[in-house]
């Protein structure tokens, strides 16, 4: 345990851990000092001036070294001038006085000189009602200024930084702390200081402007309103603003977020999310939120939601009654329980998919989970031990990723990883071609595509690498789909688990294995027991389907032809797709911002989502509505309070070990303090009120042994001589539904792609840029071309989502 | 008391009613043909002003619906371009709402007004025959412009109306 140091601040003693910085220690005892640039999770800099404190020290005898005694207590000599309190770390018998005089004038003269060069105009301004200047003025200033008004400095105003970011010059107060978070935190440094004295400006150091997917954060740390997001840009006062919170349902991490609901003009009077904000829980997403799930979440109130049941008439669909399309669904599947097959996807929650399940199980059906990966089975065996916080790992502890562009995949596990690196961790990179994580591991290592499973394997084998992964304290493997599919990652997970049981790294909180899935519940999906399929069209030619969340038909050709045989198709979903397009029977579903439930992270962390907004039209929850074909099919299920389906759940499946919603939404103290009323100091990220969740244990954790079966041995698809073969790999932006109707994020899509070995475009005769056709297995697509020497040769990487249907590696042809 | 007493009182009082019919001036108003001026301080149905150039003074921060006590005023904020500028600077109000019926014509709203664009007028003639009809938007509230050419949204001069609130003066001066 870290050394104690005793101090007294305003005449209170205060205990705190040697090396806390002045301004964290007066926080901690809950006396604010005023702070601009200062930011807990930031090194301090010390360039606002705004801390200024008295501090002095026990005075010590020069010859003795002994602390000198007045009246029997220790002299206290204090600096002749005031202190920051935000760069001076605590030291025993320290005495801080924060409401001296001394120290209010001190702290008025920098509010009065910040006011000078700022244009006061918070009626217009975004953050007036959330601005620490603001609060800090009436909190520390002196009430009038001596300025000139006629000397005030005018700057331009509307300076978009990227198309999501935009600068006011004028309002800032150069307190740095956007360029420090891209460079500290982000490690991505896109910001930086332009000119000098009155004339220093933030500019955008990249192109595309601010090229960050965690630009949207250095909105909430900015302590006035220069920076603003372009997606709120005057969309309503904070303080009109409602909040609930929610959970991100973009990729696995699971970042608690927080939604601003207001009523909008618009929208026809109705309560529509204004902006998504991150929700502080530091063993998840800490106080950030990428650019993806802060500004993509406009699909839940697009124009093409549907609202009404509707059930095939005369070739067209019609509108329908519930009792009407739930009869029509139910006789369907009674008839043909034999061919009754459940197709879901990790977009719904958890009580969603237990509904399911079990309906596929009495029924005697099956249930498919819409997902390019597999391997959730090895995550319960030896996922993270619960109490995982890989904001905890530093050195000692080694993460290894693999098969994964964490950055494109996770955004979030991207920045804690890279920051556990920053800390001392040993981060291993093991990817066939080259990721943003690469330059933050110690050891990177590059694999053709296919070789997977060796690369794994020969962390057996003696090497410095194997060695220090062996040795390490604690260890942490991602596993992603970059390259594979499902019957490849399925492999790669099953050796990624047996080397952690192998080097004794499950079972305890950070070690294990983690899954980078492609949707924010495959994990519950998992948990609960659905299983992806290797040949989906197979699996659902000429079945009885019951498709939710999901839309086969528009991500795959192969999967229409197959759908387009099958006896009959009921679809669930909240958005009209082309799979609902070839439905007998649609069901209007509820998006997950009007209705209650939860997710698994991929760290295996039940949480719980809100209502923010009332539903849309006669749309109901997805486990309401299986429950009523449930009941048209003779099966009970509850379907009216999503915390009894889940109570039904967690006494039911092991893992969740009798969990409630009321354990979900249990809160434990935070550091650093964030939220409403301490704007000033953790920025415009919501405090956490509504639960932290649970983190589920593994089966090793749980019973201290694990049984793995051996690795499969693949026979990993390499092109041979004239051969070539297309890889999937993921892209953050890309054309799925959650976020193509984010009208902001367009340009950060953009076009359709395939990237190559230079060797391999000069092989097929074609040039970057040039448009090419590629075709396998059924697939026609056109594409630009992109040249990463990183790749080997022979091969065609091909984004998901991205209008090329392609799920694993397949030989191709390009033109 | 004599006889004629009564009849004196009578015709002292009707003498007085004479008097005051010929000679006062009539206390009485003809309306609704006629109205009587309201005192200058007399806080009726809102007005959003103009400035002299035709722009609207109101930027669309939503400050009265802040100090509203009963909730009344909804506002919601949009941006300007030079291209289509509704008021100086980069803020407008595209919806502005007022439900008279809320209203209770404190004149807080007047007082948060940092560019004094709402002003409780002399109109006191508010009457519905429905409830919604009580909810008077922004065409209704906003003043008319002095003439044609100044109607807003309009085109104008690029970087002239940088300022949402006009500029603050030397308080020395």
């Amino acid at each position: 345990m870290t050394k104690q140091v005793s101090l007294t601040i305003n005449g209170t003693q205060v205990t705190v851990p040697e090396g806390t910085l002045v301004v964290d220690a007066a926080k901690m005892a809950g006396i604010d000092i005023p702070v601009f640039c200062h930011h807990p999770k930031l090194e301090p800099v010390g360039m606002c001036r705004m801390c200024l404190v008295e501090i002095g020290r026990p005075m010590l005898d020069r010859t003795t070294g002994q602390v000198v005694m007045e009246n029997g207590q220790p002299k206290i000599q204090f600096m002749p001038k005031l202190e920051t309190a935000c760069t001076n770390r605590v030291s025993e018998g320290m005495v801080v006085m924060t409401l001296s005089d001394k120290a209010k004038d001190g702290q008025q003269g920098t509010v009065e000189f910040l006011l000078t060069s700022h244009p006061l105009d918070c009626p217009v301004c975004d953050k007036g009602g959330e601005c620490p200047l603001q609060n800090l003025t009436m909190g520390f200033g002196p009430g009038k200024s001596r300025f000139i008004y006629d000397e005030k400095l005018h700057l331009e105003k509307q300076v978009p930084l990227g198309e999501l970011i935009w600068l006011d010059r004028e309002r800032c107060i150069q307190c740095a702390r956007c360029i420090r978070f891209q460079d500290e935190i982000a490690g991505e440094a896109v910001l930086g200081f332009d000119e000098r004295g009155r004339n220093t400006q933030i500019v955008s150091l990249s192109d595309p402007g601010f090229d960050s997917v965690f630009s949207g954060n250095t909105t909430d740390i900015c302590p006035v309103g220069a920076l603003t997001t372009a997606d709120f840009r005057f969309g309503a006062r904070p303080w009109e603003l409602k909040a609930q919170a929610s959970i991100c349902t973009q990729c696995p991490v699971g970042c608690n977020t927080t939604l601003n609901t207001r009523r909008e003009a618009k929208s026809g009077g109705d309560i529509v999310v204004k902006r998504v904000m991150p929700r502080q829980n530091e063993e998840v997403n800490e106080i950030w939120l990428c650019d993806k799930g802060r500004f993509a979440y406009h699909y839940a109130e697009s124009k093409k939601r549907l609202t009404k049941p509707l059930v095939r008439k005369d070739e067209k669909l019609a509108r329908a009654s519930w009792d009407a399309a739930v009869k029509l669904a139910a006789e369907n599947f009674s008839a043909n329980k034999k061919d009754f097959v459940v197709l879901a996807s990790g977009r719904l929650a958890n009580e969603d998919l237990f509904n399911l399940k079990s309906l596929a199980d009495t029924a005697g059906g099956k249930a498919i989970l819409y997902s390019d990966m597999a391997g959730g089975e090895l995550t319960r065996l030896v996922g993270v031990g619960a109490g995982t916080n890989i904001g905890t790992m530093g050195a000692g502890d080694v993460i290894l990723v693999v098969a994964s562009d964490l950055y494109e995949e996770a955004p979030i596990w991207w920045l804690r990883v890279k920051q556990a690196a920053d800390r001392g961790a040993t981060l291993i990179v093991a990817n066939p071609r080259a990721t943003k994580l690469d330059r933050f591991a110690k050891y990177t290592i590059r694999y053709a595509y296919g070789d997977e499973i060796k690369t794994i394997h020969d962390f057996e084998k003696k090497s410095k690498i194997s060695d220090e992964f062996a040795k390490a304290k604690n260890a942490i493997v991602f596993f992603g789909s970059d390259g594979l599919g499902v019957s490849g990652t399925g492999a790669l997970a099953s050796a990624c688990a047996n080397l952690l049981k192998d080097t004794e790294h499950v079972g305890r909180p950070n070690n294990g294995l983690i899954g980078v899935w492609q949707r924010a519940n495959d994990q519950g999906a998992f948990e609960i027991g659905f299983e992806p399929e290797e040949d989906l069209a197979k699996a659902l030619k000429g079945k009885s389907v019951y498709i939710v969340g999901a839309d086969p038909v528009g991500d795959d050709p192969n999967l229409a032809k197959a759908l387009n045989g099958a006896k009959f198709v009921a679809v669930q979903d909240i958005l009209e797709t082309e799979t609902t397009e070839i439905a007998d029977v649609v069901f209007p579903a509820q998006a997950f911002t009007e209705r209650e439930g939860t997710f698994v992270s991929g760290e295996r962390r039940v949480q719980r989502f809100y209502a923010a907004v009332p539903a849309q039209g006669d749309s109901k929850p997805d486990f309401a509505i299986t429950s009523m074909v449930a009941k048209q099919m003779g099966v009970i299920l509850e379907g009216s309070s999503p915390s009894v389906v889940f109570d039904i759940l967690s006494h039911s499946i092991d893992a969740f070990n009798e969990l409630t919603y009321e354990k979900l939404a249990e809160l434990h103290g935070q550091w650093p303090i964030v939220g409403r009323g301490d704007l000033y100091y953790g920025g415009t990220t919501y405090e956490n009120t509504q639960g932290l969740g649970v983190q589920l244990m593994p089966v090793a954790q749980v019973e201290g042994t694990v049984k793995l079966s051996k690795v499969r041995k693949e026979a990993a698809l390499r092109p041979k001589e004239k051969e070539l073969l297309a890889v999937p790999v993921n892209k953050l932006y890309d054309l799925g539904v959650t976020i193509a109707s984010a009208e902001l994020l367009e340009q950060r899509i953009g076009d359709v792609y395939v990237s190559m070995h230079s060797a391999t475009a000069k092989k097929l005769d074609v040039e970057v840029g040039s448009l090419v056709k590629l075709s396998f297995d059924g697939v026609n697509g056109e594409a630009v071309v992109k040249i990463d020497d990183t790749i080997s040769t022979g091969v065609v990487l091909v984004p998901r989502s991205m209008g090329i249907a392609i799920h694993e590696p397949t030989l191709a042809k390009v033109k | 008391m004599g006889v004629f007493d009564p009849l004196i009182e009578l015709s002292k009082g009707l003498g007085e009613t004479l008097r005051s019919f010929l000679f006062e001036k009539t206390v009485t108003v003809q309306y609704p043909e006629e109205k009587r001026p309201v005192h200058p301080r007399f806080r009726g149905r809102h007005v959003l002003k103009r400035y002299d150039n035709g722009l609207e003074k109101c930027i669309g921060c939503s400050l009265c619906a802040a100090a509203c006590p009963a909730d009344a005023i909804f506002v919601e904020a949009s941006e300007n371009t030079d291209e289509k500028r509704f008021s100086p600077g980069e803020r407008y109000a595209s919806t502005y709402e007022i439900n008279m019926l809320r209203c209770i014509y404190c004149g807080f709203c007047e007082d948060a007004c940092p560019t004094e664009a709402i002003v409780l007028g002399d109109n006191y003639e508010l009457s519905f025959y429905d409830r919604r009809d009580a909810i008077y938007g922004k065409e209704m509230l906003l003043e008319p412009v002095p003439s044609d050419q100044m109607l807003t949204p309009r085109k104008v001069e690029a970087g002239v109306f940088t300022r949402s609130v006009p500029e603050m003066k030397d308080p020395t001066d």
